[in-house]
């Protein structure tokens, strides 16, 4: 038949409503279950060591690079016209303002997020989830909102540190290897950077890029299938709908609220 | 779920290192700090600012001494500055402040020239003798008047 192409792309579309109306059920599922007691702080520390402590080495070291990347590649430029002392300006803002809270989001996807959603569909493949449902334990209180919730804690900090790391990076680079004068370096940054615009924004994009996170990775494990396929679509799928979806937000996020 | 001193204070340690970063990002880089009474403050007039910002350096001598707080015009249309500075200066009343660039198209800042009088200025005071900013603009137009290039 002519229309079932037509059918097919009503169909998917339907699916892809579904699941964001889902989402947005299970979002508020976590946010009762983080509200009413039990508090499960100890489970809530062991997310935040998983997810936070152990991605500090990947996001310490990609801060450090991409800061001294950035020097290298705004000294070229900026030598021309005799604005070294502005590399602070640049490297700053540009960390600060967009890769910052953008990287980090993108590495804390790759490296927790995925780790979270296979932990989850693991657990839905082996039936603990249903065991812990038998023992009448929500496992959304128990297994999911800790994880959720911990990942909305862990990015601010997260893009804290890469940031400071990627300061560092850049200073070490623009100082140490081409000679630019610390001092202004330093004030070029401090003087170009203001809190309530660019720092307040970077923390802002942040937050909403932890809950996204959380949120989708969380969201991806649980619904996953009960197979070893279905847990390596569950790792796929948090990563590329999670990047993506950042991505997205952080468009909007810069042009609507010119974060 | 088991108690592990380690892994918990590994926890505390992350966490302490990530707000230090935040509070430094958004104290130190951004400027976000609170000025209590004891900040000196300086008041100077001048007829011309050009780009002159909130948070420009205030110099003496080429050493950073403090910042530009707030800029606004006053009664008598002149951009009021206040400027917030170190309070251990002893800086006397003939003290003179000027607009200057660093480089050629760099930042402007604000110079502060030591007079020699012996009377000292206190919070609040008002720099009498200042030196607006120079803009190209009207060097320019002053060049293109004085050698009557604008007229045929």
């Amino acid at each position: 038949m002519r229309v079932k192409p037509i059918e097919n792309l009503g169909f998917r579309s339907l699916v892809i409503l579904e699941h964001f109306g889902r989402i947005a059920q299970f979002g508020l599922r976590i946010v009762v279950c983080l509200l009413l007691p039990p508090y499960r702080i100890r489970r809530l520390l062991a997310d935040v060591y998983d997810a936070g402590v152990l991605s500090l080495p990947v996001v310490c070291l990609s801060g450090a690079v991409v800061g001294g990347t950035l020097s290298l590649l705004g000294y070229t430029t900026l030598v021309r016209f005799g604005a070294e002392e502005a590399l602070g300006a640049l490297v700053g803002l540009a960390v600060i303002r967009e890769l910052g809270p953008v990287l980090t989001a993108l590495l804390v996807t790759g490296r927790a997020g995925s780790a979270i959603a296979a932990e989850i569909a693991t657990m839905v493949t082996t039936e603990q989830l249903d065991g812990l449902r038998m023992m009448s334990i929500d496992p959304v209180d128990f297994v999911v909102s800790p994880k959720g919730f911990a990942m909305l804690i862990v990015m601010p900090l997260l893009v804290a540190l890469f940031i400071v790391f990627a300061l560092a990076g850049g200073y070490g680079i623009a100082v140490g290897l081409l000679g630019v004068d610390g001092g202004s370096f330093m004030s070029s940054m401090e003087g170009s950077v203001k809190f309530w615009d660019d720092v307040s924004g970077c923390f802002s994009k942040a937050i909403t890029f932890g809950m996204i996170t959380g949120l989708i990775a969380t969201y991806r494990g649980y619904i996953s299938e009960p197979t070893a396929a279905g847990v390596s679509a569950a790792t796929t799928g948090t990563v590329v709908i999670g990047s993506v979806s950042i991505l997205i937000f952080d468009f909007f996020l810069n042009g609507f609220w010119g974060v | 779920m088991q108690r592990s001193p380690f892994r918990d204070l590994i926890v505390g340690l992350f966490v302490l290192c990530g707000l230090a970063s935040i509070g430094y990002l958004s104290f130190k880089v951004g400027g976000l700090y609170y000025t209590g009474p004891s900040g000196f403050k300086l008041v100077a007039t001048f007829d011309e600012v050009g780009d002159l910002k909130v948070r420009s350096a205030v110099v003496i001598a080429g050493v950073k001494v403090g910042e530009v707080e707030s800029i606004q015009l006053d009664d008598m249309l002149r951009a009021r500055c206040v400027l917030d500075i170190d309070p251990n200066l002893d800086l006397d009343v003939e003290t003179s402040a000027a607009i200057m660039t660093a480089g050629l198209l760099g930042e402007k800042f604000v110079a502060l020239e030591p007079g020699g009088a012996d009377e000292l200025l206190h919070s609040g005071d008002e720099i009498s003798r200042t030196v607006s900013a120079i803009s190209i603009e009207n060097l320019i137009g002053k060049f293109v008047n004085d050698t009557g290039l604008d007229k045929k």
